[in-house]
């Protein structure tokens, strides 16, 4: 389906609203305000992008330990977000969850998570509920290359497709996994060759054209709600920095030609050049959208910073339904 | 009750040197062992534990292994079926959970369901523990849930002599260990460590300090906080024995009880949450073993029972030397 152009406009707004929440938090990072791992998701932010705005606010998803980018493009809270990865009171989870753990189910995002594999599952539970209330609501289970090796991920998807749960899969192959090239753990080129073992369609998609991920995903979502069951988009995107932190450059397991290459690709330079040629969106109306996402950010920033930290008493709150002891 | 080695010398390292030095030398020495995990090869490890070893061993005897937790232990188990000596990392402990189905119900199990005809002589590395700003599922203490799988043996070294000596044993060792790594002693522990041939047995604690108003029982990185609690109740002139148990499975019983007799007060210390940590274990083998020498009730220091915090919370959560301090002056208060 040919986007509109409040389409191309959406997809341009969530993904530089990612990039520069993303930029915002590296830089926290480095300073030290941040405890724990950060992924960050800059590079890929056609794919979040691309599908969440195909997707109905009532569809859910799933995600992963790089996982800010699909809570930013389904609409989260930059403040509660900011503050989480401080580890701030006033964050989505009190601070108690921190980069790997943040949800906001009032958006019906169920959550990244700290266990390679561990949100796929969640997503295919979320289908069989959908399918068992006979709604039309679809789930996404946004996944990395990854964690397509590990059980979980087959014992889901396997599920999903014998039972033709209103699931679309979404892999971000952005080529390794932590420090380890993909080709040194798979044996395929595509991701998307497993689709076919489990007997569902599947189809490749340029992870840094947010206009392909979006149509891909409005057929998948439109597949899945008509009841024909899921699909698997595997997107070719690539992560700019490190598995975790902030080095971008002189790393041992990948070239900086190889970064190089694909930052000449990015998704947003791209875009940004692709619709003021086309006369689709000038440049104005783009350069004011980044003036106001900047503010956004600038203030989710001094959000975080003044928040207070949890108190050492809200440690056992929350473990169960009512406090035991 | 110390290392029965016989150093040529000693050479000052730290803990993760330790580990990766012994893993070096017991490759060259046993071409059966061979190491595999997630970016353990090329990259030698996230922690650099699995440094140069491919570069030294080649490329089928270090292995990048696929995001698999189930298979690196699964297969494990039958590469030590088939005579080899597998020595795969979990990268953190937390991850552990992805492969219990086969560290509980095939690596633990595998000598007993064939009648003793096979070994399962594996060795999972796994580093744990908080203290280093590693969130939910990184930090988790759960060698209690593993001490309650009957067959696995459990090293959880304190220094990094002990590091060498325990790995090298549970590397030599038939059965399967699970190789408890501190993450924050990888860097922040140094000791002498015995050059050459170094071999610390299973089941026998170490007395880290001598005292005998009261005995603290520690394991793994606690050995630690509870070795600067002593060192400060030394200069109210309180004197305390540490004794660090090493490997929890199999447990010194003896030297818990002998220092339960001499001490009489006995403070346990642990990362895991209270509830089914090994602390209460180590109280239950003090009421069966010297219950009588007792001269107050066994104080517990431990994590709480609740998902590991993120952040700056942790440093509620992990023992401290304070928390330890307090419970070591509860303890002597009491009458007995
Ligand atoms: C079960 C489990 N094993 C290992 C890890 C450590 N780990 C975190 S991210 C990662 C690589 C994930 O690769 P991929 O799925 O391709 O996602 P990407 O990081 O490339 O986005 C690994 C091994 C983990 N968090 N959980
Ligand atoms: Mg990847």
């Amino acid at each position: 389906m040919e986007p509109t152009v409040d389409i191309l406009k959406d997809l341009h707004y969530r993904m530089l609203r990612i990039r520069l929440f993303e930029e915002a938090a590296g830089r926290l990072f480095e300073g030290n305000k941040m405890p724990g791992f950060l992924h960050l998701y800059v590079g890929q932010e056609a794919v979040a992008a691309g599908v969440c705005v195909a997707m109905r606010d009532d569809d859910q998803v799933s995600s992963t330990h790089r996982g800010h980018g699909h809570l930013v493009a389904k609409g989260g809270d930059l403040n509660k977000m900011m503050a989480e990865l401080m580890g701030k009171a006033d964050g989505y989870c009190n601070g108690k969850g921190g980069s790997m753990h943040i949800c906001d189910l009032d958006l019906n995002m169920l959550g990244a998570n700290g266990i390679v594999g561990g949100g796929t599952p969640i997503a295919v539970g979320a289908g069989f509920a959908n399918k068992y209330k006979g709604n039309d609501t679809v789930s996404v289970a946004f996944f990395g290359d990854g964690s397509t090796n590990i059980g979980a991920f087959h014992e889901a998807i396997n599920m999903a497709a014998a039972l033709r749960l209103p699931v679309l899969f979404v892999c971000e192959n952005n080529e390794y996994g932590e420090y380890t090239r993909r080709d040194k753990v798979m044996a395929i080129n595509d991701v998307v060759d497993r689709a076919a073992g489990y007997g569902i369609p599947g189809v490749i998609v340029d992870g840094m054209d947010a206009v392909a991920v979006y149509e891909a995903a409005v057929e998948g979502l439109a597949r899945a709600r008509r009841g024909e069951g899921p699909t698997f988009i595997e997107a070719k995107t690539y992560r700019y920095y490190n598995h975790h932190g902030v080095q971008t450059l002189g790393m041992k397991y990948r070239t900086d030609e190889e970064v190089d290459a694909w930052k000449a690709k990015d998704c947003i330079e791209g875009f940004e050049r692709r619709v003021t040629e086309a006369g689709l969106i000038s440049a104005d109306e783009l350069a004011a959208v980044r003036v106001e996402l900047e503010a956004e950010v600038e203030a989710a920033v001094e959000f975080g910073e003044n928040s207070p930290l949890p108190e050492v008493s809200t440690l056992l709150t929350d473990v169960y339904t009512e406090v035991s002891r | 009750m110390t290392a029965a080695a016989d150093p040529v010398g000693a050479t000052p390292m730290n803990m993760l040197s330790a580990i990766n030095h012994t893993l070096h030398r017991e490759m060259a020495r046993d071409d059966r062992v061979i190491v595999f995990g997630e970016d353990v090869a090329k990259s030698g490890g996230v922690f650099r534990a699995t440094d140069g070893l491919q570069a030294e061993f080649g490329a089928t005897r270090v292995v990048d292994m696929p995001l698999a937790e189930g298979v690196i232990i699964g297969s494990a188990v039958g590469l030590a079926a088939s005579g080899m000596v597998p020595v795969p990392e979990i990268q953190f402990l937390g991850f552990a959970y992805q492969a219990f189905h086969q560290i509980a119900g095939q690596l633990a199990r595998l000598r007993y369901r064939t009648d003793g005809r096979l070994n399962a002589a594996v060795t999972v590395r796994a580093p744990f523990g908080g203290g280093v700003r590693t969130p939910e599922l990184h930090s988790e203490a759960i060698e209690s849930q593993l001490a309650n799988i009957p067959g696995l043996k459990i090293a959880m070294p304190a220094s990094a002599a002990d590091a060498k000596g325990l790995l090298a044993t549970a590397i030599r060792d038939p059965d399967p260990v699970m190789f408890l790594e501190p993450l924050r002693g990888y860097r922040a522990v140094s000791d002498p460590v015995p050059d050459g041939d170094h071999l610390v047995p299973f089941g026998e604690a170490r007395t880290v300090s001598e005292g005998d108003d009261l005995v603290i029982i520690a394991w793994s990185y606690m050995v630690e906080i509870a070795r600067q609690a002593a060192d400060r109740l030394r200069t109210e002139g309180v004197s305390v024995q540490v004794l660090d148990l090493r490997t929890i499975v199999p447990l010194d019983v003896e030297a818990i009880a002998a220092a339960v007799e001499r001490c009489g007060r006995v403070v346990v210390v642990q990362e895991a949450p209270e509830t089914c940590g090994f602390a209460s274990e180590v109280i239950a083998t003090i009421n069966d073993e010297a219950f009588y020498s007792l001269e107050a009730p066994v104080a517990r220091v431990s994590g709480y029972d609740h998902p590991y915090p993120v952040g700056m919370l942790e440093d509620d959560y992990v023992p401290s030397v304070e928390r330890v301090l307090a419970a070591v002056r509860r303890t002597l208060e009491m009458a007995p």
